[in-house]
């Protein structure tokens, strides 16, 4: 394994020469656990997928031409009017239900990955800014963070959603606004036990530039617990946009991710059409447990407790 | 008491911050005469209730012309039930309220025991798949899982029924489901679907809190002292792990009322949460305001009493805050 597939897509690399062996013993460690290699493999497969699902998957759902409404709501295994097999069956607009996973693994993963990528680098910001000026600074930003983690994430974005109206912007906004405090906190955390340590005594004395000291010192030595929260946090946001999707509030009909996907199937759960909303749910659970066992076992290998 | 007030006061001025927020939210995203006047009105009633609204006055008047009507409960009427929005949330409150205990009762009933087991066997394969199952609450995205409950036990299995809230029994002037069977049938499966978070978490906490007091001096002194292992279990060891598991119960409380919104949208509750979804639908703006400052001051009103009970329990916060 390489590093680039061991850390979730957009990490920062860490200084060079100095940080090189630390990083490999990780991945070594990390490589130990069985249950977390599986639940990497299973996401770098999730994210193939979702990539390459315009090549993969056997219809271009969101191509009218290609849908059948003869095809409606058959079941899985099914051959439809036109010849072609759904492996999982289709939904009531005779679309095969496996092409529209493969879309909608996209959406989700893409909403989940951009919005938590923009919370990260707010959060960092405002952490670090609390962290290093202190005082002040420190109790305004640290104040604005405890009020917003007082309230559940479902609510803030469900507000801001009923004000701001449905969109694949909007929740991705909302996304944005509900995560970035947690950011802000462990970085927060993380930079105030870094900062009382040598090196940025050291650099101060060099008499180094604020921004140089803050974004080449402090920054790098805070990333390892960030990596774990952003891991955890694209589940999360991924759990969450479905859920509002779910709720008729999130994503439009023309941008259907696996929440929507369930939504839409629930209206047949009760005359026994199963597979519409069962099988997106399916990729939904398979995708967030495999984050989450990256992300569990990242939180042992990093913890320094862990650490000889 | 020093501590009590400032915390008031804190929550007093959160307050305000909430208004003002929402205010600007609602009143800077649209036309705040699209949001406020029924569009269906003619163009004289628009003319008028832009006049009786205030609407043709500077922002900051209107603001506190907003706060004032607020203070006094008063978010105009519905459009859709053409009642006044406060009513309307008031009424669906003790649904979404039941569904909340209930799903406490469940978590609680079920997860204290379940955790116990898997505390004192750790290495049993049935602590195991506690555990596990427990990982699973976690991950399961809740409207999913309220979905497959609703395939299992009403579309397969028929045992229950799918939708909305069963007769209500009056007991000691309480009006609930509680009471009677047809009620609690219908709150089985949303009560559930609400409490499977929580209901991980009360395993997770009872588990950890078990693990760490069955090797202290206490639990080997009172088995020493010949006590039956029942007693040890079900006073010594409990009495100690229960505060943390009481404490985080009790602060889930608000949690699930949000969370409600889900449970209530799958399974036609009629309750707040519904009602919300429904109004964001239909864009019935007054419930949606009223909605908004209803959960908000709910919320404010949950933090400050943990603060206070916390400050009691633990005097080292009040000492804390003075020092800053």
């Amino acid at each position: 394994m390489t590093i680039a597939s061991v850390t979730p897509p957009p990490v920062p690399k860490p200084g060079a020469i100095e940080g090189e062996a630390p990083w490999r013993g990780i991945v070594r460690e990390f490589a130990k656990s069985w249950t977390a290699m599986f639940g990497l493999i299973l996401l770098v497969l999730i994210v193939l997928i979702a990539i390459f699902a315009p090549l993969l998957s056997p219809q271009n759902p969101y191509d009218l031409a290609s849908l059948s409404i003869m095809d409606n709501r058959l079941p899985p295994g099914e051959t439809g009017w036109s010849g072609m097999t759904f492996v999982l069956g289709t939904d009531g607009q005779g679309r095969d239900m496996l092409s529209a996973i493969m879309y909608g693994l996209r959406i989700s993963l893409g909403v989940g990955v951009v919005s938590c990528t923009i919370a990260l680098f707010i959060g960092l910001a405002a952490g670090l800014a609390a962290a290093y000026f202190g005082g002040r600074v420190d109790t305004i930003i640290m104040r604005i963070v405890d009020l917003h983690l007082s309230f559940p994430a479902i609510l803030i974005a469900l507000i801001l959603l009923a004000v701001l109206g449905r969109g694949i912007d909007k929740i991705i906004i909302a996304l944005i606004v509900v995560q970035w405090a947690t950011f802000a906190r462990t970085v927060r955390g993380a930079a105030l036990a870094e900062r009382r340590k040598e090196y940025i005594e050291a650099a101060q004395c060099l008499g180094l530039p604020q921004w140089r000291i803050v974004f080449g010192h402090l920054l790098p030595n805070c990333m390892p617990p960030m990596m774990v929260i952003f891991t955890v946090e694209i589940a999360s946001a991924i759990a969450l946009e479905a859920t509002l999707s779910f709720l008729g509030v999130g994503l439009p009909i023309t941008q259907p991710s696996l929440g929507l996907l369930i939504s839409n199937g629930f209206q047949f759960i009760l005359s026994g059409q199963y597979w519409i909303s069962v099988y997106p749910g399916i990729a939904l659970l398979v995708l967030i447990v495999a984050i989450n066992l990256v992300g569990d076992h990242l939180r042992d290998v990093l913890n320094p407790r862990n650490a000889q | 008491m020093v501590f009590v007030i400032r915390r008031l006061l804190q929550a007093v001025l959160i307050a305000l911050v909430m208004s003002v927020l929402v205010f600007a939210g609602v009143f800077a995203v649209g036309n705040p005469a699209d949001i406020l006047i029924d569009p269906e009105a003619t163009q004289t009633d628009r003319l008028r209730l832009i006049q009786q609204f205030g609407l043709d006055r500077p922002l900051h008047e209107q603001y506190f012309i907003f706060l004032g009507n607020v203070l006094q409960g008063d978010f105009g009427n519905s459009f859709v039930f053409n009642r006044p929005a406060l009513h309307i949330i008031f009424e669906r409150m003790p649904a979404t309220l039941e569904l909340a205990f209930a799903a406490i009762l469940i978590a609680v009933v079920i997860g204290i025991p379940l955790g116990l087991w898997a505390g004192l066997r750790p290495n049993a394969f049935s602590s195991k798949t506690i555990m596990a199952g427990s990982i699973l609450g976690f991950s399961l995205p809740n409207f999913w899982q309220g979905i497959m409950l609703i395939l299992l036990f009403s579309v397969t299995l028929g045992w229950l029924p799918v939708t909305g809230r069963g007769p209500v029994g009056e007991f000691l002037g309480i009006r609930s489901s509680f009471f009677t069977l047809e009620g609690l049938r219908h709150l089985a499966l949303p009560a559930f679907n609400l409490a499977v978070g929580l209901l991980a978490l009360v395993i997770r906490l009872t588990r950890a809190g078990t693990l760490e007091v069955m090797p202290q001096d206490f639990i080997r002194f009172a088995r020493a002292k010949g006590l039956r292992e029942r007693r040890v279990i079900f006073i010594h060891l409990l009495r100690n792990i229960l505060i943390p598991v009481v404490t985080v119960v009790g602060m889930s409380f608000g949690g699930l009322i949000a969370f409600a919104v889900v449970t209530e949208t799958i399974f036609a509750w009629p309750g707040m949460g519904k009602l919300i979804i429904d109004s964001i639908n239909v864009l019935d703006r007054p419930i949606i305001v009223a909605y908004l400052m209803v959960i908000v001051l709910v919320f404010i009103l949950l933090n400050l009493i943990v603060d206070i009970l916390y400050s009691i329990i633990d005097p080292r916060i009040r000492l804390e805050e003075a020092g800053q």
